[in-house]
This record gives structure tokens, sequence and C-alpha cells, in this order.
């Protein structure tokens, strides 16, 4: 099966002030065309990189209790919003993974479930995922602040046990398709830089200098190739 | 087992298809001439959908981006990095030295920086103003020329500023900056620091037909597919073999050695295939190697002979000798006036930075001879593994909790998102005939080939300079308001000056020079041991200088290139 995809992208000739809409064709003639495409099937790995993950996807680090458990605590750090949450970010797989992918994660991970569960357990007399959600966050609270002024291998496992969960459970979710539109980053595709928008500029404060400006790339006579006089001035 | 050799004797081998062998089969080729280019990595073509990283998201890898097997992460386009299985290096007397090599097509140009800095008239006579080291046989003026065809060939933004030691040239007009690098500019200004465009060698508009224009994704490490950024494979390789002559590319071939005749001249190379793991002879007029700094020295270190029982090229015992990377210091900072920045744009820009800061002042009144540049980094770039660590750390410098958990974080995450601003400086060592690579008698690599042993200090102007290089960025820091990052490393951390090779400038194991006893090759890069033997990498760098020293390889490979064609037709080698 032939899953290329291709994105079309015009590449602007003219565009006025401020930035470009992304992806989307402006006003005015367009000089230059690129093609740009990228593939869904391949994500740039070598043989050997591929095999490696091959490799690691056939083994299995957490039990199911454990992975269950990795989900419920995901969603008690980043509650779901209407554009998903954990979950539906993949967090649970992908925590299993790196476990795999970084061995080192692996003890703090695991020992760390263990407190958990024996914590709820002691406190409670139930494992932590089937423990009602006041009760959870009772578990949570005294170890989910962290002194920044220490070191983090210095402090105590169930600190850094959190703190390496909320890591993984927020940088598994802003790298998801959704996480990266919740956050609302804009970029990773064909565009034209030009400049910062001026309601941007206003709010931090800053302004272009005209005499910078006047230095920087025009970006309608990009697509025209380039020709210098003798003394390098730029005349095209 | 017998070595295979071919019948073909080749006008050139080059060595390595990096900036140096890149530029060199271009030249070649483009005079009509038959040339190899034998490559240790496999072929690449950013345009190729089965290799290409470019554009790709972090979610359509199980890890995100992280840097498991690639160290600078997972999307970055270089087949190495510091350790490669089975191609150990040792050290000697507990010293520092980590080797970056890319083996691919193009070597590490498929994700290099691409700060592109001529060096200055005072670069080449360095001696000359501080008495330290030695002056190059060759001048600016020498190199000039070829600097301003560089220019025109490959492409490079920057703006003519009239800077005595950080030449004008032919450029591509600049982006603008981004938010931080506004914030860069007013900073450094309050202390007297001069900003300008950054130099770099991505299209910011058209050069030739050949070549697309830059479409501001960012990405530049993961190497072009529209081939707007400069890589050797996608900009001097590929066009070469559209070229009048006949480029043959022998991709996962690992040479060994040079081979010579009775007379000592090179006959040739020997390779062994990476598929077969059988060794081969290839013949030729000319050798050039061009396999970076150390493999070129490595590789003439284990071509010995009778002719030649010292190495080849090594009559002065000077092949390894003068290593030296660009030094290299850190800091980052959180700058509260970047905090709570809409998202309504994308900022990707070029791969890199779009300002910086040449050297700016006179080391007379200083405690270390050589200057550097400031690199500046920030901005609102796309999250990979690693985004969303530590959400609130930045609540410290408020007196707010860090940690915790819930919807709250979603907040964090976005008011802290581009809050962070880092500088790098990159500097020059003074080179010294005590810090070098050799042969480790004791240690083979799994191709049978003796390993480099590296023994590379540092010196107190190399410490002072970082010690420099920290104050200021902290006063760079305080001046936007910010607070900086982590504590000033102290003495006995060298001032957070990284070890050696971590700039991954490696130059000056062939050094060049007028005396064949206190040099390796000529000014033409031609051995004086052996004359149809020549170097293209930055082997026969004198100096460093506080640039970069990628657009220096590319002039000089060009300048000897040149010189190898018409040596070539005067039947002079
Ligand atoms: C992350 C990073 C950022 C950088 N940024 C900048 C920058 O902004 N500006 C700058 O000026 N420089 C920069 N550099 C440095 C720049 O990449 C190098 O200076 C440049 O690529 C050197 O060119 P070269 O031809 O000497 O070597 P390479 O580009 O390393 O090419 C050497 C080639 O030779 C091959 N080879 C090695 N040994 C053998 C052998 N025995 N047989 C056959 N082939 C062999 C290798 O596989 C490789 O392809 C950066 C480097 C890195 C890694």
């Amino acid at each position: 099966m032939d899953r290329r995809k291709s994105i079309k992208s015009i590449i602007l000739g003219s565009v006025a002030g401020g930035l470009a809409v992304h992806g989307c064709k402006p006003e005015g003639a367009a000089i230059e065309e690129e093609t740009v495409s990228t593939d869904e099937k391949y994500f740039g790995r070598t043989p050997e990189e591929l095999e490696l993950i091959e490799k690691l996807n056939a083994e299995q680090f957490f039990n199911e209790h454990e992975l269950e458990t990795i989900d419920v605590l995901s969603n008690l750090i980043l509650p779901p919003n209407e554009n998903g949450g954990p979950t539906e970010a993949g967090v649970p797989e992908f925590i299993e993974f790196m476990a795999k992918d970084i061995p080192e994660l692996q003890t703090t991970l695991r020992g760390g479930l263990m407190w958990l569960d024996h914590k709820s357990n002691t406190d409670f007399g139930t494992e932590f995922k089937l423990t009602e959600e006041a009760k959870q966050k009772q578990i949570l609270d005294p170890i989910a602040f962290y002194d920044a002024e220490v070191p983090m291998d210095e402090q105590a496992l169930e600190i850094q046990f959190f703190s390496l969960m909320r890591n993984l459970t927020l940088t598994g979710y802003y790298t998801s398709k959704m996480g990266i539109e919740d956050l609302g980053y804009k970029g990773n595709m064909p565009n034209v830089w030009d400049g910062v928008p001026q309601d941007v500029l206003d709010q931090h404060g800053v302004a272009y200098e005209e005499e910078w400006l006047a230095k920087c790339v025009d970006q309608s006579k990009r697509g025209v190739i380039a020709e210098w006089d003798e003394n390098g001035n730029l005349l095209t | 087992m017998q070595i295979k050799e071919s019948a073909t004797v080749y006008d050139a081998i080059i060595v390595g298809s990096g900036a140096g062998g890149g530029m060199s089969t271009k030249v070649l080729a483009d005079a009509g001439l038959n040339v190899a280019v034998v490559e240790a990595g496999p072929f690449f073509d950013p345009k190729d959908p089965k290799q290409q990283t470019q554009l790709k998201w972090p979610y359509e890898s199980p890890r995100r981006g992280a840097g498991t097997t690639r160290v600078f992460g997972e999307w970055d386009m270089a087949y190495g990095g510091w350790e490669i299985e089975g191609q150990p290096y040792t050290h000697k007397d507990g010293t520092k030295f980590d080797w970056y090599r890319s083996q691919m097509l193009g070597g590490r140009t498929n994700h290099w920086g691409r700060i592109s800095l001529r060096f200055g008239p005072k670069d080449f006579k360095h001696k000359d103003v501080d008495g330290l080291g030695d002056n190059w046989p060759i001048g600016y003026e020498d190199v000039k020329p070829y600097y301003d065809r560089l220019d025109k060939l490959i492409g490079v933004f920057g703006t003519n500023e009239g800077l005595p030691n950080d030449p004008d040239g032919f450029f591509l007009p600049p982006p603008k900056p981004r938010l931080h690098e506004l914030f860069y500019i007013k900073g450094a200004r309050k202390s007297k620091m001069p900003v300008i465009p950054s130099r770099m060698s991505m299209l910011t508009k058209k050069i030739n037909n050949e070549r697309g224009v830059c479409f501001y994704c960012g990405q530049c490490g993961r190497s072009c597919q529209v081939y707007a950024d400069f890589s050797s494979g996608s900009c001097l390789i590929f066009p070469a073999q559209k070229s009048r002559g006949q480029v043959d590319l022998y991709v996962n071939s690992m040479v060994r050695e040079v081979t010579t005749n009775e007379e000592g001249k090179a006959t040739g190379v020997s390779y062994i295939n990476r598929e077969d793991r059988k060794e081969y002879k290839l013949r030729g007029k000319v050798v050039i190697l061009a396999a970076s700094a150390c493999s070129s020295a490595r590789i003439l270190l284990n071509s010995k002979s009778k002719q030649h029982p010292n190495g080849l090229g090594n009559s002065s015992d000077l092949v390894g000798k003068y290593l030296h990377d660009s030094t290299g210091a850190s800091r980052a900072g959180f700058i509260p006036g970047l905090m709570n920045r809409k998202l309504s744009y994308n900022e990707d820009g070029v791969g890199g930075m779009h300002v910086y800061t040449p050297w700016w002042l006179d080391n007379k009144n200083l405690d270390f001879p050589r200057g550097y540049h400031i690199e500046v980094w920030g901005g609102i770039g796309m999250p990979n593994y690693g985004f969303g660590f530590n959400p609130n750390e930045f609540n410290k410098f408020f007196g707010l909790p860090t940690g915790g958990y819930g919807e709250g974080l979603r907040a964090d995450v976005k008011k802290y998102y581009g809050s962070v601003i880092g500088f790098g400086g990159r500097g020059e060592a003074v080179a010294r005939k005590d810090n070098y690579c050799e042969i480790d008698p004791t240690t083979v690599d799994k191709f049978g080939i003796p390993v480099l042993r590296f023994h590379y200090k540092w010196s107190d102007f190399e410490r002072n300079q970082a010690k420099h290089m920290q104050a200021t960025f902290e006063e760079l820091i305080h001046n936007m308001g910010g607070e900086v990052l982590g504590d000033t490393p102290t003495k006995e951390q060298d001032y957070g000056l990284l070890a050696p090779g971590k700039i991954i400038h490696e130059v000056g194991t062939t050094r060049m020079g007028d005396d064949p006893k206190t040099s390796v090759t000529n000014k033409f890069q031609q051995l004086h041991d052996a004359d149809n033997v020549f170097v293209t990498d930055a082997g026969p760098f004198v100096s460093q200088a506080d640039k970069n020293c990628t657009w220096t390889i590319l002039a000089l490979s060009m300048r000897a290139s040149e010189y190898i064609v018409e040596q070539l037709k005067q039947q002079n080698i």
C-alpha cells in the first residue's frame, strides 16, 4: 500500500507584511513553487535503527496492572480537556517504550509504581488505581512538589518517581498530535518567515529598527536569482 | 585472500564526501576529470522519502524524538556520533578528546549548523599579533577570491558590515530576527556589544535553478529536501555527477591506507567494503584525502611503506600534531519578558540563529590571547522528547512551588514556552604541538584498521577565555531582565569549558607551511613528501580563528582542487 502523501505548498511570491498563513495560498503572484513531501510510512530510520525499534516493540516491560496504573496516574497529572488527554495521546504506550529504550528509567518507574500501591494499600486498603480520586490525591500531594534547589537525585525516591512520571506524561502529551494542537505550536510546515507580528512585538515591548529591516530579505523577490555588483551589493 | 584491484586508473581518488571532499569532487568533475569518491558511509539523498526526517512530527516515532540512537535527537541527519559501534578510539595520559564522526554521503555537512564565517586577515597571521602559534603561509588576500566564488556557488546569507576581521562577501539577504533575538539585540547593546545578522549557508533567495529556496521549517539539521541548505551531497556531489567529468561513487567503503610505489608516490588507495568486509584497491594518479582532519591523519599514519616508514607524509613527525578544536562554553537564562507568548504565528525560521555577535574586544587588554563569537538560541520550537520536563521550574523565581499536578500544568507549560534564551561561545584555541592524535598500536577497529589515540589538554588561555564567556553571558542575561540558569561554573570545572572535540571543529593535523620540517603540506595542501597526495579537509589549517571552520575548508578545497587540475593538465604530477 502506498501511503505516500504530498503536501503541495506554494512558496509565496509576495507576502504583504505580517505573517503568511500556514499552508494556505496567499494573495498575489506565486513566483516560486516547491513540492514538499513527507512519507508517513518511513520516519528516516536506518535499517539498524528500525531493527532496534522492532526488537524493543517485541519486548514487554510493564505488566497490565502497571500499565493501568500508569494510565490512571498520567490522567491525574494532566486531566483531559476538550483536546484530549494522556490516554488518547498514547502516553502509557510511550512510557512503556521509553522504559525499554532508556533502561536507566526502569527502576525508578517500577519501584515508584510499587511504592504507590504499597502506600495506597497501607493507608486505604486498596491498590492505587482502584482508590477513589480524592484519596489518590491525598497520596500524591506530599510527593508532587519538589525543592528546586536540591538536585533531583538527592530527593526522596517517591518524589523522583513522581517527577519522572510528570515529565514523561507531559512530554508524551505535548509531542502527540493533539498535544501540539493544544499547545498551539504553528510550525513544521512550509511557510515564509517575514518577522514577528506587530501585536506580538507590542505585547513584549520590542520593535524592529528600520535600518535592520532594510538589510533583510524582501520576500517578494526570493524567487529571483541573486546577482551582485563587484562589491557584493545585491542587485536583484 | 587476494585483494581485488580495479583496472581503471582514475585521474583522482577522493577519500570522503563531506565539505572538503565534496568541493574537490565538484572542481575536478567540472574540469572533465575521471574521479572516484570513496566514502565510508552509505549513500544519502535528503530527497529520498525513506531517509528523510525533515517535516516529521515527534509522534511519528515511538520515542518522540529522543536521542537514543542519534545524539542530537532522533531526527538529526548524522549517521554516527561520539561513539560508533566497532570503531573505537582511545586516549593517552587520562586526557580527553571527544571525536564526532558522521559516516554517510555528505559527512557532517548534512546536519552542521551552517554558520559560514570567513576567516579575516588577522586570522591567517595571528602570530604577528600576539607571538603565539604560527602564521599561515598564505594570507586573506590569497583566499578571498575563493571565498567570493564560494559565496556565489553555494549561497550564504549575511550582511556587509565593513568589519576589519569579519570580511564582507557576496551575501544573500538575511531573515528578520525572531522575538528572542530582538531581546538579545537590546540586551547586547546595553553592554555595547555588536550584534549583526548571522551568516549561514541557506538560500533565502534563489541562486540557480537546481536548488530550491528556504521554506523556513527551521530543520536544516535534518538536511533539506529541496536543497535549500548547504549539504555536500545535494549541493556539490550531485551537481558534479551531472557535469563533464565522470564521478564513480564508492559508498560503504572504508579507506585503510594510501598505496605507494618504489618512488614513494601514491598509486591509489585500499579500502574495505563494509558489505562483504573484503579489501579492494583503487588506482589513481592523484589521491585527495578529505576524510575529516583526524581521519585523514589516521589514513596517512597507517600508510607505512619502505619509502615512508613513519607513515605517509610524516617525515616531519607532525601528522596528527597541532590538532585543535574550537573552544566552547554555554549558558542559558530565563527571561520573564518572554513569558506568556502568543502562539499565533510560525517562528521556525531558518535552522539556527538569525543574529550573532562576532568577536568584539581587543585581546591586548585581556588575560587570554584569542577571541570568540556568540551564538544565540531560543524561541518557540517544535516540541520533541524533553518538552514539558519540569514544566514550572521557573516558579522558583517567583517564590511559587515547583511541581504539582492537574489542569494547572497546561497553563504553566504555555506560560513558560519560549521564555529561555541560550548562548554558545565559540572561540579560538592556540594550536599546540602536544595536542595530537596518533595510532594506538594496541587497538584495531572492526575492519582491522589501527585506531586513533588522542592526547589533548586545554591551557589557561582557553580556560580564561571560557571564564570571560561566562561573565559575558551572565551580563547579557541580566541586561535582558532575566535570571541565569544554573550555577556559575567554577575554576575546578574549567569555567564550563567543554571537553576538546565537543565543538566538532577538528583542524590542524596536517598543517600547511613552506618548511617541510615544520609542516606536513605546502600552501596548496600537497604533501611535502609525496607530490600526488593532497589533503582538502581541515587538516592543513595552521590555526582555527574565532570562526567556525567549514567555509574556510570549502574555500581552501576549491583553491587546492583547482591547483590539482592545473598540475594534472601540465603533467606535473
Ligand atoms: C552538529 C554540528 C554542527 C556544526 N556546525 C557547524 C557550523 O555551524 N559551522 C561550521 O563551520 N562548521 C560546523 N560544523 C563542523 C562541520 O560539519 C565540519 O567542519 C565539516 O563537515 C568538515 O568537513 P570535512 O569534509 O572535513 O569532514 P566531514 O564532513 O566529516 O566528511 C568526512 C567524510 O569522510 C568520510 N570518511 C571518514 N573516514 C573515512 C575513511 N577512512 N574512508 C572513507 N571515507 C571516510 C566520512 O564518512 C565523512 O562522510 C558542525 C558539525 C556538527 C557535527
